[in-house]
């Protein structure tokens, strides 16, 4: 008995302060290593950046109009950074009211089949990869735009106002229109999911409470639902725009590559991710190499800007304290 | 307060108005996916799946080519990948959820949201750096050190609210038999959240497995296979979303078609993985 005891005690110093002790190191150094890749990446883009920052300024930089790595080797941002705004920012305007309406009519008015119908739906094709829907828009939507909708517009705009020409721009096809629509279509489900989630976090009673009260399920919604939902809706929101920002290949696809401003509404254009994508391979000169660096910097802090100011919106306006979506 | 009759009017109105903006969402993401399947099943054939690529003359002369370096390539750079994102990932879940007062968590949370968020082709641009530059030529290991980037933050999500919502009183049970804390993790927590951390992997391999941008810059891209099996790792590889956007790019119809077929292979491949993962949910839900 003794021997038995005395054997258990032996073999649990090792086991629990030592297993405990290697447990914790391990667990804690994987932990940090995010923390190292995360500070790495930023160091990484801003290192190799340098050269390009240091050449131009970072103001300087973001608001240079030319980028021309052939013969003058003159780099700035700003048509990128342009690009990326604007079709972001309309890709966010065109699908937000429809994509928050999914997320009410699943929530609210669906029945149970039919709210896992349209939830499964969003999942998936939230799912499909950024190139597949970029292969479609490179051989089914932007031929048929062009065909249905830039040639009829660009034809009358040639015989009865020809002052529209230059801000219309070649109807190719692949363009600035083109890439809007489809990160729109991308993004989605994103805030269809995110504001479902947000919708479905309202409390029970806040509902009953006002049917109680004789309102309509419209006025349920209006009233007693979507105001306690809106941080979440918000910040669901905001996070879409982030995907949109990032979105790269479908872009780089349908976006027709076009370094030099002015863009024009079906004309081609360029976002910085695309930029990114179009030029890095081939790129040689070593300020041509930083400069694209340079721009992966810039697309980084306007990320983490996007990010944190979801994280922001959830934890300054929700009612739970953050733990909604 | 307006009349009765005009609110039922209108809450009428907004029930048509939701409808109709569902299905206006719904329908042209529906187009985008039987576009797909239908082009991507007539371009499949069995020489996609046992020919290598070459060069467009091949195609162009209509000897049979295919994509079999590319799927074998994918799935090389994606399982490493996995291998490398899984034990640091899980780790990283674990300190958040097991030890909620180490120092480092607040941090942690922050830069793995930070990371999460980073669009996927910054991650391929810090593999390029990372890897790619010192080896000085692209390779199979730093396309996945590049997805691992990707897969990382969602796996130590994941898991980490698959282990919070183990109860605690598992964990006490645990200590009060007088297990040592590791393995109350190892052999208590981990086991009982197991579902919970197979659908997150799941889910972050399958969204990294359609993911190009990062691989454009580590592993590159290559019309044939390695002459030796090391070269899925050493040497440019090519993948799937990668070949996919070269083929789609290519000014060659037979390409084209070609590409359709990655498409609907990548596609088909990422649903299997969230639909894995959503069932491995439902069960979890109904027992």
């Amino acid at each position: 008995m003794m021997r038995l005891q005395s054997q258990v005690k032996s073999t649990s110093i090792l086991y629990r302060w030592l297993g405990d002790r290697i447990f914790t190191v391990v667990v804690v150094l994987l932990g940090a290593s995010i923390i190292l890749i995360t500070a790495g990446m930023a160091w990484v883009l801003f290192d190799e950046g340098g050269l390009a920052l240091r050449e131009f300024g970072f103001f300087g930089f973001l608001s240079g109009t030319t980028w021309d790595p052939a013969v003058q080797l003159q780099f700035g941002a700003w048509p990128f950074l342009f690009g990326t705004l604007v079709t972001s920012g309309l890709a966010l305007l065109i699908s937000i009211f429809p994509a928050i309406a999914v997320g009410i009519f699943s929530a609210e008015y669906a029945p149970k089949w039919l709210s896992s119908l349209i939830d499964n739906l969003v999942q998936l094709i939230a799912a499909v990869p950024s190139v597949v829907i970029g292969i479609w828009g490179i051989f089914v939507l932007a031929p048929w735009m062009r065909e249905t909708v830039y040639m009829p517009i660009y034809l009358w705009a040639e015989t009865s106002a020809p002052g529209l020409i230059p801000i219309l721009g070649h109807p190719i096809g692949y363009g600035m229109t083109t890439a809007t629509i489809v990160l729109s279509l991308m993004i989605v489900p994103y805030t269809a999911a995110l504001s479902k989630d947000a919708i479905e976090s309202v409390p029970k009673e806040q509902r009953e409470a006002s049917r109680a009260l004789g309102a309509t399920r419209w006025e349920v919604i209006r009233m007693a639902v979507l105001p306690y939902a809106r941080s979440g809706i918000l910040a669901g929101t905001v996070l879409s725009l982030g995907r949109a920002i990032g979105e790269t290949m479908a872009v780089a696809m349908l976006i027709g590559n076009k370094n030099t401003l002015p863009f024009s509404i079906f004309g081609a254009g360029a976002t910085m991710p695309s930029v990114i994508v179009n030029e890095f391979r081939e790129a040689v000169e070593s300020l041509h190499l930083s400069s694209l660096m340079a721009i992966g910097f810039v697309l980084f802090i306007i990320a983490l800007i996007v990010n944190l100011l979801a994280a922001w919106i959830i934890r300054k306006y929700s009612i739970s304290g953050g733990k909604v979506v | 307060m307006k009349n009765l009759r005009y609110r039922q009017y209108r809450d009428r109105l907004m029930e048509m108005l939701l409808v109709a903006a569902t299905i206006i969402v719904l329908v042209p993401l529906l187009i985008i996916i039987v576009h797909v399947v239908v082009n991507g099943f007539s371009a499949l054939n069995w020489e996609f799946f046992t020919e290598e690529l070459g060069s467009p003359s091949r195609a162009l002369q209509e000897r049979p080519t295919g994509l079999v370096h590319t799927i074998i390539g994918t799935v090389v750079v994606d399982f490493l990948a996995l291998a490398i994102a899984v034990p640091v990932g899980i780790g990283a879940g674990i300190m958040l959820s097991e030890y909620p007062e180490h120092m480092l968590n607040p941090t942690l949370r922050v830069m793995n949201d930070t990371l999460n968020g980073m669009p996927a082709i910054l991650k391929g641009l810090f593999a390029f750096v990372l890897i790619v530059k010192p080896m000085g030529t692209f390779s199979g290991i730093s396309g996945a050190v590049a997805l691992a980037f990707v897969m990382l933050p969602i796996i130590a999500r994941t898991t980490e609210s698959a282990l919070l919502s183990i109860p605690w009183t598992i964990r006490e049970a645990g200590l009060a038999i007088g297990l040592p804390r590791w393995r109350v993790v190892l052999s208590t927590v981990i086991p009982a959240a197991k579902t919970g951390l197979v659908t997150g992997i799941l889910i972050a391999f399958a969204r990294a497995a359609g993911e190009a941008a990062p691989l454009l810059f580590t592993s590159f891209g290559n019309n044939y296979l390695p002459n030796h099996w090391s070269g899925f790792i050493l040497e440019p590889v090519d993948t799937l979303p990668q070949r996919l956007y070269s083929l789609a790019i290519s000014p060659y119809a037979e390409w084209h078609a070609m590409g359709w077929a990655a498409a609907i292979l990548l596609l088909g491949f990422v649903i299997l993985c969230f639909t894995a993962a959503r069932l491995a949910t439902r069960k979890r839900f109904k027992t």
